[in-house]
């Protein structure tokens, strides 16, 4: 009895020890990236956890400096991402709707042929895209990486909130239709507020892509006024990793920190919608 | 029904008229037909098109059959793009051609019946009626062609040509060289070394970090989800924070991290005793640290996923197995991972398929180095990444799209196949 109770003990100690050393191991990089952008100098060679003697002169030269592009990076990426965002939503749940209580042709094998064709690996259709943005001449502009973004989510997000249309009953659309609900009705006032956890996380997923997306804004924006967030800092630092280290670590810090609020404050949604969407899909 | 019709209007009826008036031109078995509005519509929408594509199908046709034929004036890689683009436009042009003959005949075989022809009026009711479920998916279906298909069209035909540095439009032309590309990768040693160790790696990496970003994920689900574990909440929080950082800056943090000489990381094990260890130049220690970095970036998304699948599974099952005298052990073997795994299924193929194609980890973190002598591929290049730098910055693209077609194979072939067996697309009940 003893010997159990001295068990059980240590297990729940050892449960803790493991516990603690995670959570060590997760925030030590972040608090890490945090002293970085707070320590004099430039280098990733003087940055410390703790700076001994801790500045925000990189944040302001983020801001105030006349070689600083930081805030039009900045709000170049919100706009794209809340453009991109609503436009998805909108394209994905109405297809969405379509694939979940319509039958018609190409019902079975459409979606399902996309999602196989995005198995290709997307570096050398950039290539392709770019010719294609060059001749309708939206190269280096927001909009043409919408339309890419946008085209390119419908079918993994289609099918995740198909599954969760699929869990809504049908007795709802039947019961409105036969009180004269039209098709848009029954979308707009039946389906899309009992689907709310999923279109979050569709909202989210397609906000935070353009985000931090970096590789398809860097071939589409050229000129350093239309660029976004991550790649202007990607490029920020890639030339000289060493000396800017400290700035492109405050740059991050501002743009990790609101994701990651938003993102842990929406966590529950997030999980929510993509179990019920993709498991009992 | 049909014999009927037969009968009453003999061989060739009003149906056959309309028909090839309207194979004839769009609209003209509309107007044999009586409805004027829809014909001229059609007219219209027939003559639009071909006034607005003509000059693009006369280029693109043209092209993707020469690929140019006067260098400086001819850019071939843009009229392979005009050729493939103007295919999908015919392609979608004979759909509504089609449609436009089948009406005609419909009508046609109504108006054989002594039926009056519906009016533009029931016509447009029809449409949104009947048509909605097209009408709501068309915009969505037009995007993935032009966006989805079109680039995988275009790189599939890449693959047969001879598009690389010396071949560069418009300066030089590029020809169809049909399967040179694939053969060379077999017969030449430095294509046939690359792609054996990149394409091994990409294997091992994938299957290790995928299976163990997930058992971690799984593991401390199990842990924190234990009755007697306090503060589950805020564990929770702090262990997701991982995946709430923007993968590119992550990444790059960590390459400052494990950096060879100044990094934090052999800062504490020279602290501990130990000697550095080259994180950056030595390509068995890279992948080390790759690895390390996916699963501290990778873990928390299953973390999440498995705390609200554990909390779903009946307690009874567990209550049931105690009565039995089952172990901790015997309990998750056979209550807990059945359960996990099976309501997670499409969730981990697709974090296979992430890890196989994860570009940013293995990008952003090293470039693919350290560079492998005799070799095109650094060493820690996985497929994705080779194919990049073989686009981006040895411009051999006719490679790089042949690489492309095989890892497209490869991944889909597996995709399916799990697809398959999820119910999502399995018939139920629909509306109509």
């Amino acid at each position: 009895m003893i010997r159990a109770k001295l068990r059980s003990k240590l297990s729940l100690a050892l449960t803790y020890l493991i516990l603690v050393v995670g959570m060590v191991v997760c925030v030590y990089p972040v608090l890490w990236v945090i002293g970085a952008s707070l320590s004099p100098g430039e280098s990733v060679f003087s940055s410390t956890l703790i700076p001994k003697n801790a500045t925000l002169d990189h944040y302001l030269w983020l801001f105030t400096s006349p070689d600083s592009q930081y805030v039009t990076w900045y709000a170049n990426t919100l706009k794209i991402a809340s453009i991109n965002a609503v436009l998805s939503v909108l394209i994905t749940t109405g297809t969405a709707y379509i694939f979940s209580r319509y039958s018609f042709v190409g019902r079975k094998y459409s979606l399902m042929t996309f999602l196989a064709l995005q198995m290709f690996p997307s570096i050398m259709t950039m290539v392709a895209l770019y010719l294609l943005l060059n001749m309708l001449n939206l190269l280096d502009s927001h909009w043409g990486l919408i339309l890419i973004y946008a085209g390119a989510q419908i079918p993994f997000n289609t099918w995740l909130v198909k599954g969760y249309f699929d869990t809504i009953p049908r007795g709802l659309d039947e019961a409105a239709k036969i009180d004269g609900a039209s098709h848009a009705t029954i979308f707009f006032r039946i389906l899309l507020p009992l689907a709310r956890p999923i279109i979050a996380v569709v909202f989210l997923f397609n906000f935070m892509g353009p985000m931090t997306d970096f590789l398809l804004p860097q071939i589409v924006l050229t000129s350093p006024e239309n660029q976004t967030l991550a790649v202007g800092l990607f490029n920020f630092i890639n030339d000289q990793f060493g000396k800017r280290f400290t700035l492109f670590a405050a740059g991050s810090v501002l743009v990790a920190l609101p994701v990651a609020i938003v993102f842990l404050s929406l966590q529950r949604y997030f999980i929510s919608g993509l179990t019920a969407g993709a498991s009992k899909g | 029904m049909e014999a009927e019709i037969r009968t009453t209007a003999g061989s060739w009826g009003k149906r056959k008229t309309a028909a090839c008036l309207s194979a004839l031109s769009m609209g003209l078995g509309q107007m044999y037909n009586k409805q004027w509005l829809k014909g001229i519509l059609l007219l219209i929408l027939q003559f639009s098109y071909l006034v607005v594509f003509f000059d693009l199908f006369n280029i693109g046709l043209w092209g993707i059959v020469t690929l140019g034929e006067i260098p400086h004036e001819d850019h071939s890689i843009e009229l392979l793009a005009k050729g493939i683009i103007s295919i999908l436009l015919i392609f979608i042009g004979l759909l509504f051609y089609g449609l436009n003959i089948r009406d005609a005949y419909q009508v046609g075989a109504m108006r054989e019946k002594g039926i009056r022809p519906p009016g533009i009026w029931e016509t447009y009711r029809t449409v949104t009626d009947k048509g909605f479920p097209y009408l709501v998916i068309a915009p969505a279906m037009l995007l993935l062609v032009f966006v989805v298909l079109f680039p995988i069209m275009f790189m599939v035909l890449l693959a047969f040509t001879n598009y690389d540095l010396y071949h560069q439009p418009p300066v030089k032309l590029v020809d169809w060289v049909g399967l040179d590309n694939f053969v060379n990768f077999f017969r030449l040693d430095m294509w046939k070394n690359s792609f054996v160790s990149v394409f091994s790696w990409t294997v091992v990496w994938t299957l290790m970090s995928t299976t163990v970003q997930i058992a971690i994920g799984l593991f401390l689900a199990v842990l924190i989800n234990q009755k007697r574990v306090k503060f589950k909440k805020f564990i929770r929080t702090v262990l997701i924070l991982p995946w709430a950082v923007p993968p590119f800056v992550s990444c790059i943090v960590f390459a400052g991290m494990f950096n060879d000489n100044f990094g934090p990381v052999n800062q504490m094990l020279n602290d501990l005793g130990f000697a550095s260890i080259p994180w950056l130049t030595d390509p068995f220690w890279c992948k080390v640290a790759i690895l390390l970095i996916q699963f501290w970036l990778g873990f928390p998304f299953s973390l999440a996923l498995y705390t609200g699948v554990l909390q779903a599974i009946p307690s009874d099952l567990y209550e049931a197995a105690q009565v039995d005298g089952a172990t901790v052990w015997q309990k998750f073997r056979h209550i807990t991972l059945p359960m996990a795994l099976y309501a997670t299924a499409p969730l981990l193929i697709v974090q296979y398929a992430g890890n196989f194609n994860n570009f940013n980890v293995i990008y952003l973190f090293n470039k693919g180095g350290p560079a492998v002598p005799e070799q095109t591929a650094g060493g820690t290049d996985i497929l994705i990444s080779w194919v990049y730098k073989l686009t981006f910055v040895t411009f051999k693209y006719n490679y790089a799209a042949a690489i492309s077609i095989i890892i497209g194979l490869i991944v889909t072939v597996l995709a399916l196949i799990q697809f398959r067996n999820t119910r999502s697309f399995k018939e139920e009940g629909l509306i109509q």
